[in-house]
C-alpha cells in the first residue's frame, strides 16, 4: 500500500468518526475483498466470512474516533478481523482449533498427492498452504498475500517480532514436509 | 553433503533466513534488503531457499485471488446494521493531527510546492527581521575583536566612547539653528527631549577629559545653548 493511500485512509477514519456514510463506503470498497479472504482463510466458510467483514466494519463505524492512526488502517482491519474470525470459530462447535481439526476440514477436491499425480507441483503447493494449521496459515498470508512487515504481523497477531520470524519459518518447514511427504523435492530443506 | 543441510535445519535459523519471506515480499527496509541481496549472491543454498519461497509466495497469492469477494449481502448488512446505530453529530473535537492531514490532502502537488517556497521564504524574512531587532537593541558599546578592514582594529569599550551631553536648547531656538550646531560640532541626538533635555553624542571617537571640558565649556557659550552638561 502507498504512503498516499495510508494517509488517505486515515482521512477517511476520521471522516467516519464524524458520521460520514460516504467515508464508510470508500474505506468499505478499498478493502473489503482483503478483509474477507483473510477472514475466509481463517474460518473456511463463506457465510461466516461475510458475516465477518460486517462485524468488523461495523466495528470500524462504531470505533473510528478510538483510532490513533499508530498503524496503518489496513493492519488495524486485519487485527479486528481476526479477533473476529477467532471468535467466531469459537462460537462454532463443530470446529475445533487444532491443526488436526482444521485438516479435516479441508475441501472435498484432490488432495495433495492426487495434484502430484497431475504434474501440476503449484497446485500441490496450493493445496499444501492449504493444509498448513490455522497460525500457520495466517502468517503466511499476511506476509505474502496482505505484505505485511514484521512489525505490523506483530502487532495483527499480538506476539513478539522475533516469534513472527521464527514462527513463518517453521510454517514454510512445514511446508516443506507436506510438500515431501507429497513426492515434491524442491531442493530446501 | 544433505548430512550437513539437515544439521544445519536443526540449528536455530540465521536472522537472515528469516528474513527472506520479507524480502520476496519487498517488505523490509533498504538496509535489510541490501544485507540480504549480498547474502544470496555470496551463498548457493540461501539462494536455493529464496527460489523456493519466491514460488511459495507467487501460490500464496493465487490462492487469495482464487477466493472470490463477497456477495452483496455483506455491505448491506453492514448499512443496515449502520443505520441502525444512533446518528453521530459531527464532534469539534476532530483529532488535530487529522484536521492537518486532511488539509494537506486536499492541496495538489504544485500547491504544496509553492506553499513551501513561501513557507522558506517566510522563515528567511523572520531570521532577518530577528537579526535587524537583536542589533538594534544591541545597546552595549562593544564590538567583537574580529578584523574589520573599513575600521582600525580597536575595541571599543565604555570610558572610550565618544562623549555625550545633555544639552538644553535656548527656549527660541529655531530648528536651522540646532541643525547648524549639530553639524558644526559632528554631533546627533541619541535620545529624545526628555524634561526639554537631548542627549548628544559627538563625534565617533572617544575624548580625553580636558578635550570633553574644553567642549563643554565652548558648547556653553553658544547663544542657542541654555545648559550642557556632558554625561557618561
Amino acid at each position: 500500500m502507498s504512503a498516499t493511500q495510508a494517509a488517505s485512509d486515515d482521512v477517511l477514519i476520521a471522516r467516519i468518526a464524524q458520521g460520514d456514510r460516504l467515508a464508510m463506503q470508500v474505506l468499505y470498497g478499498r478493502h473489503h475483498v482483503r478483509v474477507f479472504r483473510f477472514g475466509l482463510r481463517l474460518v473456511r466458510d463463506e457465510q461466516v466470512a461475510e458475516d465477518l467483514i460486517s462485524e468488523v466494519f461495523l466495528d470500524v463505524w462504531r470505533q473510528a474516533g478510538k483510532f490513533e492512526g499508530r498503524s496503518a488502517v489496513s493492519t488495524w482491519l486485519l487485527a479486528i478481523t481476526r479477533f473476529k474470525a477467532l471468535s467466531a470459530l469459537r462460537r462454532r462447535k463443530d470446529v475445533e482449533l487444532d491443526d488436526e481439526a482444521a485438516n479435516a476440514i479441508e475441501d472435498s477436491s484432490d488432495d495433495p498427492e492426487v495434484a502430484v499425480q497431475k504434474k501440476d507441483t503449484s497446485e500441490a503447493l496450493r493445496k499444501c498452504l492449504t493444509a498448513l494449521s490455522p497460525e500457520h496459515r495466517e502468517i503466511v498470508d499476511l506476509v505474502y498475500y496482505h505484505e505485511k512487515s514484521v512489525e505490523e504481523v506483530a502487532e495483527i497477531v499480538g506476539i513478539p517480532e522475533n516469534t513472527v520470524k521464527t514462527r513463518l519459518f517453521y510454517a514454510r518447514k512445514k511446508l516443506a514436509d507436506l510438500l515431501k511427504a507429497a513426492g515434491i523435492e524442491r531442493g530446501w530443506p | 553433503m544433505m548430512a550437513v543441510r539437515k544439521k544445519m535445519l536443526e540449528q536455530e535459523p540465521s536472522e537472515i533466513e528469516m528474513l527472506l519471506p520479507w524480502h520476496a515480499a519487498g517488505t523490509l527496509n533498504a538496509r535489510d534488503a541490501r544485507r540480504i541481496d549480498e547474502a544470496l549472491a555470496r551463498d548457493p543454498e540461501l539462494a536455493k531457499q529464496y527460489a523456493a519461497i519466491r514460488e511459495e509466495y507467487a501460490e500464496t497469492i493465487h490462492l487469495n485471488e482464487s477466493l472470490g469477494a463477497p456477495s452483496a449481502r455483506a455491505v448491506q448488512k453492514l448499512f443496515a446494521a449502520i443505520d441502525g446505530e444512533p446518528a453521530r453529530k459531527p464532534s469539534a473535537s476532530l483529532n488535530i493531527s487529522v484536521r492537518v492531514a486532511e488539509f494537506f490532502a486536499s492541496l495538489s502537488p504544485r500547491t504544496l510546492a509553492w506553499s513551501a517556497s513561501l513557507g522558506a521564504l517566510a522563515l528567511l524574512l523572520q531570521a532577518g527581521v530577528i537579526g535587524a531587532v537583536l542589533m538594534k537593541d544591541q545597546t552595549a558599546p562593544f564590538q567583537t575583536a574580529s578584523l574589520s578592514t573599513s575600521e582600525p582594529a580597536t575595541r571599543a569599550l565604555g570610558p572610550e566612547a565618544p562623549p555625550r551631553a545633555l544639552v538644553r536648547f535656548a527656549p527660541d531656538a529655531r530648528v536651522a539653528d540646532i541643525t547648524a550646531l549639530l553639524d558644526s560640532y559632528q554631533a546627533s541626538i541619541v535620545d529624545g527631549a526628555k524634561g526639554g533635555m537631548f542627549r548628544l553624542q559627538f563625534g565617533n571617537r572617544a575624548m580625553a577629559k580636558d578635550e570633553i571640558a574644553s567642549l563643554m565649556s565652548k558648547l556653553q557659550n553658544e547663544k542657542i545653548v541654555s545648559l550642557a552638561v556632558a554625561t557618561p
